[in-house]
C-alpha cells in the first residue's frame, strides 16, 4: 500500500489536495478514482461529439478539431483578461462561456466554408490533408502574433476551488462543474439532434445528401451547422479543461484531440451518443492505467481502441455498415 | 523490353552520379554548406518514406497514417546495432560501412516484422478504419520504445555514429525508388492497382486480395524500416518524439501535396517541402503559418496533388493514371 501511495504525486494528472494516508484504503482509491477519470472524461466527451458528427454527416475525420479546443481555451483566456479582475459572478462567466462557443463556432462553420466545402465533392483523402493543413495554421498564425506568441498562458480559475466530501472520497468544486457542465451539454444536444427540426434535418442529411436536399433541405446550412454545433462544444471542453489544467499552450489541442477521436472510433464514429460513452470510458480508463503506470497510460487508449476495432469494428454502439456492390 | 528497362536503370545511375558530383563539388567550393548537405539528406530519406508510402497509399489505395512508426522501430534497431552491439570505436574503417548496411537491413527486417504484425489482423478491415488503426499503431510503438530503458525511454539514444553520408544516402535512396518503380510495373504491382481500382471485382477476378495488401504494407514498413537508420544516423541522435503523428502527417502531405500514384511527385513534393520550411526561414515567426497556408491553397487549387497519377517519362513504365471516380472513394 505505501507503494502505491507514493506513486501518487509523481502522477501529473494529480493535482489536486493529496489523499490522506490514513483513509487510504482499496475501495476509496478505486472511487476517488473514478471521480478523476469522469472529469476527464467529460472534456474527451465533449470533444470526441464533434468528430463523431462531423463524420456523420460529410464523412471526414476533421483533424483540425482538436485545435479549436485551444482556440476556445485562449478565446476565453483573452475575454477574461479585458476585464479588470477576474469576474466571480455566475451570470458573466457564462456570458462569457456563450460568448466564447459563439466565437469558437463561427470559427469552425468558417474552416468548413473556406477549406472543406471546396473539397467535398473530390477524393476524400484531400480533404483530410488539408484538414491537417488547417490544424498547422491554426496552431502555427497564432504564434506568429504579437499579442499571443508562443509562450504558455496560465488561464484564470474561474471556478472557486472548494473541496467537498462525499462519504470517504473528495469532490472539488471544479470536477462537480465540469462533469455536470458536460452532462447538461449533452442531454440538451441529445435532444437538439432527436426532438428539434434542426435535428431532424441534421439526421436527414447523415443518411442521404441527395434525397434531403431534393427534401428542400438546405444541405449546406446544416453541415455548417454541425461544424458550428462540434466547435461550440470544443470551445467549452477548451475552457473547463484549462479550469482544471491552467497551463494553456498552442499545442494543447493536438493531443487531446488524439484521444478524443479514439473516443469517438471507440463508441462508433458517426454517432452521437456512442461518442458520449467512449469519452467517459477512455477517460476512466486512461485515469486508472495512469494510477498503474504513469508511462504506460498513453499507451493504453490505443490499445483499448485497437482491441475493440478487432472484435467489433463498428465500435461500441455503432451499427454494422453492409458494403454494397 | 530487357533493353529499354537496362537503359532506364543506366539513366537512373547517371542521374545519381551528376548530382552526388555536383553536389560535393558545390560544397567543396563552399557554396553548398553543410547544412544544406543535411538538407539533402534529409530530403532523400524523405524521399523513402514518401515513395514507400506511396506504394500503399497510392497504389494499392489502402490507408496507411502511422508510417513513422516503421521509421521509428528501424531507426532504434540499426543505432542500437551501431552504438551498443557494435560500437564505431570497435571497428576499424574499413567495416564501418558493410556493419551499417547490415544494421540498416536488420532495422527494415524488423520493421518489415512489424509491419506483417500489423498488417495480420488490420488489413481486413476496410478504408478509415484501417487509417485508425495503423494511426493506433504507430502510436503505440511510440509508447512502448518509451518503456524501454535500453534504449534510453524517453529520453531517446544520442551518440549515434554520423555514418548516412550523402552519397550512402542517394545511393539507398536510388535503390529504393527504381524498386518501387519496377514493382509498380510488376504483375502484383499491376493486381495492387486493380485493388485500388475497385477490391470486389479485384477478388472476383481471382486476385488474393489480403496476400497483395499484406505484401504491399510489408514491403513498405522494410522500406521505412531502412529510412529510418539512415535517418537516426544523419541527426546521430533519436528520440521517440520524433516518430510522433507529426510525422506521419508530415509524409501524409508530401504524398497527396505530391499527387498519388505518382512516384515523380513523391520524389519532386519530398524535396520541395522539406526545403520549403528553411526556405521560408526569413519569415520567422510567420513561416509555419505561411507553409501551412501554401499547402491549404495547393490542396484547395489541386485536389489531386501536384502530380496526380502522372510520371515523368523516366519514372514511367506503363500508364496507370488515376480515373477521375477511383481517385473520389
Amino acid at each position: 500500500m505505501q507503494g502505491t501511495m507514493e506513486c501518487l504525486p509523481a502522477c501529473p494528472v494529480f493535482l489536486y489536495p493529496k489523499i490522506g494516508k490514513e483513509d487510504c484504503f482499496i475501495m476509496n482509491m478505486i472511487l476517488q478514482i473514478l471521480v478523476y477519470g469522469l472529469q476527464l472524461g467529460s472534456t474527451y466527451a465533449l470533444l470526441a461529439l464533434g468528430y463523431s458528427m462531423v463524420y456523420g454527416i460529410v464523412g471526414m475525420i476533421n483533424f483540425a478539431h482538436g485545435d479549436l479546443l485551444m482556440v476556445g481555451a485562449y478565446t476565453a483566456f483573452f475575454i477574461f483578461a479585458a476585464f479588470d479582475t477576474t469576474p466571480t459572478n455566475l451570470v458573466i462567466i457564462v456570458g462569457v462561456i456563450i460568448l466564447t462557443m459563439v466565437i469558437v463556432g463561427a470559427i469552425g462553420a468558417f474552416i468548413e466554408k473556406v477549406a472543406y466545402k471546396p473539397l467535398r465533392n473530390k477524393a476524400r483523402l484531400s480533404a483530410l490533408i488539408t484538414a491537417i493543413g488547417v490544424s498547422m495554421f491554426i496552431e502555427n498564425f497564432p504564434r506568429a502574433l504579437p499579442f499571443i506568441g508562443p509562450n504558455a498562458r496560465s488561464f484564470p480559475s474561474i471556478i472557486p476551488t472548494k473541496v467537498i466530501q462525499l462519504g470517504s472520497i473528495n469532490v472539488t468544486t471544479i470536477q462537480l462543474v465540469t462533469i455536470g457542465t458536460a452532462v447538461v451539454l449533452m442531454i440538451v444536444l441529445d435532444l437538439f439532434v432527436n426532438h428539434t427540426i434542426y435535428g431532424k434535418q441534421m439526421r436527414a442529411v447523415q443518411q442521404n445528401k441527395d434525397a434531403s436536399s431534393l427534401m428542400g433541405i438546405s444541405v449546406n446550412r446544416i453541415i455548417s451547422l454541425t461544424f458550428f454545433l462540434g466547435a461550440a462544444l470544443a470551445a467549452v471542453s477548451g475552457i473547463l479543461y484549462a479550469s482544471t489544467y491552467p497551463t494553456i499552450t498552442l499545442t494543447m489541442g493536438s493531443t487531446l484531440g488524439m484521444k478524443a477521436f479514439i473516443c469517438a472510433v471507440l463508441g462508433g464514429i458517426g454517432d452521437i451518443r456512442g461518442a458520449m460513452l467512449g469519452g467517459f470510458v477512455l477517460g476512466i480508463a486512461e485515469m486508472y492505467a495512469n494510477y498503474i503506470n504513469a508511462d504506460f497510460s498513453y499507451g493504453i487508449s490505443f490499445i483499448i481502441l485497437i482491441l475493440v476495432l478487432i472484435l467489433r469494428p463498428q465500435g461500441l454502439v455503432g451499427k454494422e455498415t453492409v458494403e454494397k456492390v | 523490353m530487357k533493353i529499354k528497362t537496362a537503359k532506364r536503370n543506366i539513366i537512373a545511375l547517371i542521374i545519381t552520379a551528376a548530382v552526388y558530383l555536383i553536389v560535393s563539388l558545390l560544397n567543396r567550393a563552399g557554396i553548398v554548406t553543410s547544412y544544406y548537405l543535411q538538407l539533402i539528406v534529409t530530403s532523400c530519406i524523405n524521399v523513402c518514406m514518401t515513395v514507400s508510402l506511396n506504394l500503399v497509399n497510392g497504389f494499392t489505395g489502402q490507408f496507411s497514417v502511422g508510417h513513422a512508426g516503421f521509421m521509428a522501430i528501424g531507426s532504434y534497431v540499426a543505432g542500437y546495432i551501431t552504438t551498443e552491439l557494435i560500437p564505431q570505436s570497435a571497428l576499424s574503417g574499413a567495416f564501418q560501412i558493410p556493419i551499417f548496411i547490415l544494421a540498416l537491413i536488420a532495422g527494415g527486417v524488423v520493421a518489415g516484422i512489424a509491419g506483417a504484425l500489423i498488417g495480420l489482423p488490420t488489413l481486413r478491415l476496410r478504408g478509415d478504419y484501417l487509417a485508425i488503426v495503423t494511426l493506433a499503431f504507430g502510436e503505440i510503438i511510440r509508447a512502448i520504445i518509451r518503456l524501454i530503458p535500453a534504449v534510453g525511454g524517453a529520453r531517446g539514444m544520442s551518440g549515434i555514429p554520423r555514418y548516412s553520408s550523402l552519397l550512402i544516402v542517394l545511393i539507398i535512396t536510388v535503390i529504393i525508388v527504381v524498386l518501387c518503380r519496377n514493382m509498380v510495373n510488376s504483375a502484383p504491382g499491376r493486381a495492387c492497382v486493380s485493388i485500388r481500382e475497385n477490391e470486389i471485382a479485384a477478388s472476383c477476378l481471382g486476385v488474393n486480395t489480403f496476400k497483395y495488401k499484406m505484401m504491399v504494407f510489408i514491403v513498405a514498413a522494410v522500406m521505412a524500416g531502412v529510412a529510418g537508420g539512415l535517418y537516426s544516423h544523419a541527426l546521430s541522435y533519436t528520440q521517440p518524439d520524433l516518430y510522433s503523428f507529426t510525422k506521419s502527417c508530415d509524409y501524409l502531405v508530401f504524398l497527396y501535396a505530391g499527387g498519388t500514384a505518382s512516384l515523380t511527385g513523391s520524389v519532386i513534393s519530398a524535396f520541395v517541402l522539406t526545403f520549403l520550411p528553411e526556405v521560408l526561414r526569413f519569415l520567422s515567426d510567420w513561416r509555419m503559418a505561411i507553409y501551412a497556408l501554401l499547402l491549404i491553397i495547393i490542396m484547395l487549387r489541386l485536389p489531386n496533388g501536384l502530380f496526380g497519377g502522372k510520371e515523368i517519362p523516366f519514372m514511367r513504365c506503363r500508364n496507370y493514371r488515376l480515373k477521375e471516380d477511383s481517385a473520389k472513394q
